[in-house]
């Protein structure tokens, strides 16, 4: 039996996706379009947190691909609210990838604003796949414990900023912030982390603060 | 469950190889997966045979080379294997920051 020959190819698995990334990332850039990867845990406060920030976001134009397994519930509560927003169905995949992002981009048709894509909701897969996105905003909750930096590292460290959302009950449950901060810092030295309250729509402020300085940075 | 298109993608990438080196059959497919790749090795072994079927790669062997996750301790600089809800590292107590140990997830090379 002759032996076998080896072939280097040291390719990583992920290539396909990151490619498509790059092309959505760089054409929705030339639209002056600051795009972000909304991730959270499925009933964080994703939707509504939305909701909170585009209320805000008076002199940028926001857009919104809602990602979900299944239904469209997400979509038509912003339709209502006059946000442009579409709906991508993954019928049973955890998570978004980049081709899906850039069909929903072309459908869209958009310049200059805000594009958030909300992913699918899990704490997981969606950090590990960039979808053309400019920055990752993740949103954790108080309800879901303390200790979620430590269970699920790579959201936290993948993560631009963060939102500590449903922060109103923190009189109620408990949630130790000195080890989840420090959890955090561990992973990530730079993102801020903004407590807010999706009932009692505290902190959004800042939150829309820091988006509307990146895009503007984005666009100049 | 989102190992079945990765999986897919490994059999082209390794097939697209083969034909460039004018080799019909794949043999031995040696993977890379670090454990916080997000990938399950075992599910990947789990569809590999049923994806691979009518391809090059049919009969080709799966090498998966696992990789445990390291930290690097931003005090003294060593690597170390965390324990469960602490990054502390256990030579100096610093804190340990995430490094690319252990979310590797790359073909290394294919056998034909």
């Amino acid at each position: 039996m002759s032996e076998n020959k080896e072939i280097e190819i040291m390719q990583s698995v992920y290539d396909k996706n990151d490619q498509v990334a790059s092309q959505i990332n760089a054409s929705l850039t030339s639209k002056g379009i600051y795009a972000i990867n909304v991730m959270g845990a499925p009933g964080a406060g994703k939707t509504t947190s939305l909701i909170q920030i585009i209320k805000r976001l008076t002199d940028v134009t926001s857009y919104v691909i809602e990602g979900d397994i299944e239904a469209d519930f997400d979509t038509k509560t912003l339709q209502s609210l006059g946000v442009k927003a579409i709906q991508i169905n993954t019928g049973g995949a955890c998570h978004l990838d980049s081709p899906l992002i850039g069909e929903a981009v072309d459908e869209l048709n958009i310049s200059d604003g805000v594009l958030f894509i909300e992913n699918i909701g899990n704490l997981v897969c969606p950090a590990e796949f960039m979808i053309g996105e400019h920055a990752k905003m993740l949103i954790s909750t108080v309800t879901e414990g303390s200790d979620k930096p430590y269970k699920y590292p790579l959201a936290f460290e993948k993560a631009d900023l963060i939102l500590l959302n449903k922060c109103d009950l923190l009189p109620y449950i408990d949630f130790d912030e000195d080890f989840f901060m420090k959890g955090v810092r561990a992973l990530n030295q730079t993102a801020p982390v903004i407590k807010v309250s999706g009932k009692t729509e505290e902190g959004y402020e800042k939150v829309v603060e820091w988006i509307v300085e990146k895009t503007r940075s984005l666009q100049k | 469950m989102h190992e079945y298109p990765i999986t897919q993608r490994i059999i082209e990438i390794a097939g697209e190889y083969a034909e460039k080196n004018h080799a019909e059959e794949v043999k031995v497919i040696h993977l890379v997966v670090g454990d916080t790749c997000g990938y399950v090795a075992s599910s990947i072994e789990l569809y590999f045979d049923i994806i691979a079927e009518g391809t090059p790669c049919e009969k080709a062997k799966l090498h998966i080379k696992r990789v445990t996750p390291e930290l690097k301790c931003s005090a003294c600089g060593k690597l170390f294997v965390r324990k469960p809800f602490t990054f502390e590292c256990p030579f100096c107590k610093g804190e340990g920051r995430p490094t690319e140990i252990g979310q590797e997830f790359y073909i290394k090379s294919i056998e034909v």
